[in-house]
């Protein structure tokens, strides 16, 4: 699995959710980087950045605290449900750059369910779900209705999301996607 | 025991030496005669190791038989920073499994920089029946279990401080921990948390603790959760915010509002991550009691900033974004006259225009308006030497100043010159100037400066400076009450390090990253200095696969009565003084 400073930050269109897919496994404890990896992290993507007023930047310099840097980068937490599971969890949608990072980091979160049955071989109507069909990620949107994840540029999923919900793809298959949205206008 | 002919009983020197709680003078006092220092070791009740590779457990619980409270700094400064590499060391598992054995009375453990992990946490939970106090400032290697277990066992802990520390936090139920019997809190800081706390666990927790003083909250407590909490310590004296903001809603502003009104000893706030500006005003009914203001997480803009501490007339403490500007510095000059101390942190250290109207005026301002201020931390983009020097001779009073001007090596801009004759000014008009930060263009003559005038500095950072081994000469020859000195990125090497190898053992370390010091001078001094550890950082792989002469990535150097530690990572090396190194 690629790490997180080699993604391109880059409109999601193309999502391959085989890295994502969710397997049985131990429950990792969810690394949240040390202060080195987070202002590795940082600095590596500040680089990356499209904004040409970024420069490359000095290890440790200016001399602020990790905790510091981030002071313009708001907090965006969310909820997280994934079907079965018994509690919800909760992740700030600022410390990822990429829906490959946020899915990836929702495995790592998630690995100890064992809910998933084999039944599900079916994709995704549209045709993003390319994965062993586990499961489909869907978010609640700024209006109430649930959407893929997926279907709109990375910035714009962080400013419209509201909760996350990992649906059992067999669900989404006999209740209809359709079924799912919401009716608020 | 030997005894002066003249001297007092026993009991009558231990009662006076009772009323001296200052460690140096403590320390003075163990040296007059042998009497003395054995009367002194029996009743030192606190011990500050400021350095925990500089003497060894056994040896201070050999010394101090009686310590209450232990306080001790592990890795460098520049670990803040990301200087020092992970896994480098300052472990104080060694030191807790000790004094859990020699202490079994301690009330005290204060920690700065150093890695601790549950099983350390757990052991201090089981180990010390009366304690008090722990604070963890920027620590690491634990997570929220050995939390809970401090929660749990610490029947009578007063303080629980984690300022900065990084935690691996795994849910917010360790707080829960606190038996329902457990009434004595007096101090919380968990601003540094990421994860919620169970919020009726906490309002039950402060609602039973009379004596609580200080309550700083983390970023995920709501707004509008805060008024509950505070209605139900009135008695507060420093409160830390969660994020400030939420949807608008009038209840909960007018709520908060008479919460903080209500709380009459209130004086310090912090915390105030996300915040809506409309929720500032809700603190304006208490702002001209405030001293202390943390706003260095708050993303607000100068015209509220100006009109936030236009009120503060009490203001002592004031740390903020540079979204203050040059104007907000001015309203603060105006308004907040009892200002000591002031810190303006950048709001986009990485960009490279500047995304803010702040410069050296609002600095110059300050030090105009405010007579008391003594202690200066400012980030920003241009300076000059006029206004250093104008800052200088309006503040012969600063005691720690503190310059970050953005981009290395920047000069004066207006005249294009280095900014020697600026810092200059400062330490020569501020003669009690203890702490002192460098940046923008220097040359070697501002450590002559240094050298001459500063003389009662203790503590100096230097990057991206000099011209030559000449400036670290003029610091280490010159500076007589230097205890760190901190180098990155300058050109220095061997000889100035080597010509002043002695003074090395009067100082507590010495940190040089990126600059010109040999491999084989690190051995000779290594091998001439047995009190000395001088430690060799490189991640490259062994300095002994590369020729002598080639300079090492970082080196950091401690006078030790402790000999080579052995709990070193495998980038760093000690030089021996038997001139072999030791592969750890």
């Amino acid at each position: 699995m690629s790490s997180p400073e080699n993604q391109p930050q880059d409109a999601a269109v193309e999502l391959n959710f085989n890295d994502t897919e969710l397997t049985l496994g131990l429950p990792g404890a969810a690394k949240t980087g040390s202060k080195r990896e987070f202002s590795h992290t940082l600095e590596a993507s500040s680089t990356s950045a499209k904004s040409p007023a970024q420069k490359a930047q000095v290890v440790g310099w200016p001399p602020v605290r990790a905790s510091r840097k981030s002071v313009m980068k708001k907090c965006k937490y969310v909820k997280v449900a994934v079907d079965g599971a018994p509690y919800l969890r909760k992740v700030d949608l600022e410390m990822y750059q990429s829906y490959d990072q946020l899915l990836s980091s929702l495995e790592t979160m998630f690995t100890c369910l064992t809910i998933w049955n084999d039944l599900n071989q079916k994709n995704c109507e549209r045709g993003k779900n390319n994965n062993g069909g586990e499961y489909v990620p869907t978010y609640e949107d700024k209006d109430g209705d649930w959407m893929m994840v997926g279907d709109v540029p990375w910035n714009m999923f962080v400013e419209s999301c509201k909760r996350i919900r990992l649906m059992m793809s067999s669900e989404e298959a006999t209740t209809g996607f359709g079924a799912r949205r919401g009716s608020s206008e | 025991m030997q005894r002066m002919a003249l001297s007092f009983p026993e009991e009558v020197l231990e009662h006076v030496f009772s009323f001296i709680r200052s460690e140096r003078d403590r320390n003075v006092i163990s040296l007059v005669c042998k009497s003395w220092y054995e009367i002194e070791r029996w009743c030192r009740w606190r011990v500050f190791i400021g350095n925990c590779y500089a003497v060894s457990p056994m040896m201070v619980i050999k010394r101090f038989p009686e310590v209450r409270s232990i306080s001790l700094k592990g890795k460098p400064h520049f670990a803040d920073f990301n200087l020092v590499p992970e896994g480098w060391g300052g472990f104080v598992c060694p030191w807790i499994g000790a004094i859990a054995k020699a202490y079994p009375w301690l009330e005290e453990i204060r920690l700065k920089r150093m890695v601790i992990t549950d099983e350390s946490l757990e052991l201090i939970a089981r180990s010390f029946k009366n304690f008090k106090v722990l604070v963890l400032s920027s620590c690491e290697g634990f997570s929220t279990d050995g939390l809970a277990a401090i929660a749990a066992n610490c029947r009578n802990l007063r303080e629980l401080d984690l300022r900065e520390s990084e935690v691996d936090d795994r849910n917010g139920h360790w707080l829960s921990h606190f038996p329902d019997s457990y009434t004595s809190l007096v101090s919380l800081n968990i601003s540094c948390l990421g994860s919620e706390v169970s919020l009726s666990a906490l309002e039950r927790l402060i609602g039973r603790c009379p004596n609580l003083q200080t309550l700083r909250l983390n970023r995920a407590v709501p707004l509008d959760r805060l008024a509950n909490l505070l209605a139900r310590t009135p008695q507060l004296i420093e409160f830390g915010t969660g994020a400030y903001s939420s949807e608008i809603r009038p209840e909960v502003f007018s709520k908060l509002s008479g919460a903080l009104s209500g709380c009459k000893q209130l004086r310090s706030l912090s915390g105030f991550w996300d915040v809506l500006p409309s929720y500032l005003p809700a603190i304006y009914p208490i702002c001209s009691r405030l001293t202390s203001l943390n706003l260095s997480y708050a993303t607000i803009q100068s015209l509220d900033l100006i009109k936030l501490v236009s009120q503060c007339h009490n203001l002592q403490r004031l740390w903020v974004l540079d979204y203050i500007e040059d104007a907000g510095l001015d309203a603060l000059a105006v308004s907040c006259k009892d200002l000591r101390e002031l810190r303006v942190f950048p709001s986009d250290p990485f960009a490279l225009e500047p995304n803010v109207t702040l410069t050296e005026h609002g600095l110059v301002s300050v030090s105009e308006g405010c007579p008391k201020l003594q202690s200066v931390l400012y980030f920003c983009r241009q300076m000059s030497n006029a206004a250093l020097i104008t800052i200088a001779r309006n503040r012969p009073n600063m005691t720690r100043f503190r310059l970050c001007i953005i981009e290395p090596r920047t000069p004066d801009y207006l005249t294009l010159q280095p900014l020697d004759a600026g810092f200059g000014a400062v330490v020569e008009y501020c003669k009690d100037l203890r702490r002192l930060s460098l940046s923008g263009l220097l040359t070697d003559r501002v450590f002559e400066y240094i050298g001459t005038y500063g003389k009662k500095l203790e503590m100096l950072s230097v990057a991206f400076a000099g011209d030559s081994d000449l400036g670290l000469h003029h610091i280490l020859s010159g500076c007589d009450n230097l205890r760190k000195l901190e180098i990155r990125d300058c050109p220095f090497g061997d000889k100035a390090l080597l010509a002043n190898a002695a003074k090395l053992e009067t100082m507590r370390s010495l940190w040089m990253s990126s600059c010109l010091v040999s491999y084989g001078a690190c051995k000779l001094l290594g091998h001439k200095m047995p009190r000395l550890n001088v430690e060799v950082i490189d991640e490259r792989g062994p300095p002994d696969s590369r020729p002598e002469s080639c300079p090492v990535e970082k080196l950091y150097i401690y006078r030790t009565i402790a000999g080579p530690r052995l709990d070193m990572p495998d980038f760093v090396w000690t030089m021996e003084d038997d001139s072999e190194f030791r592969i750890s």
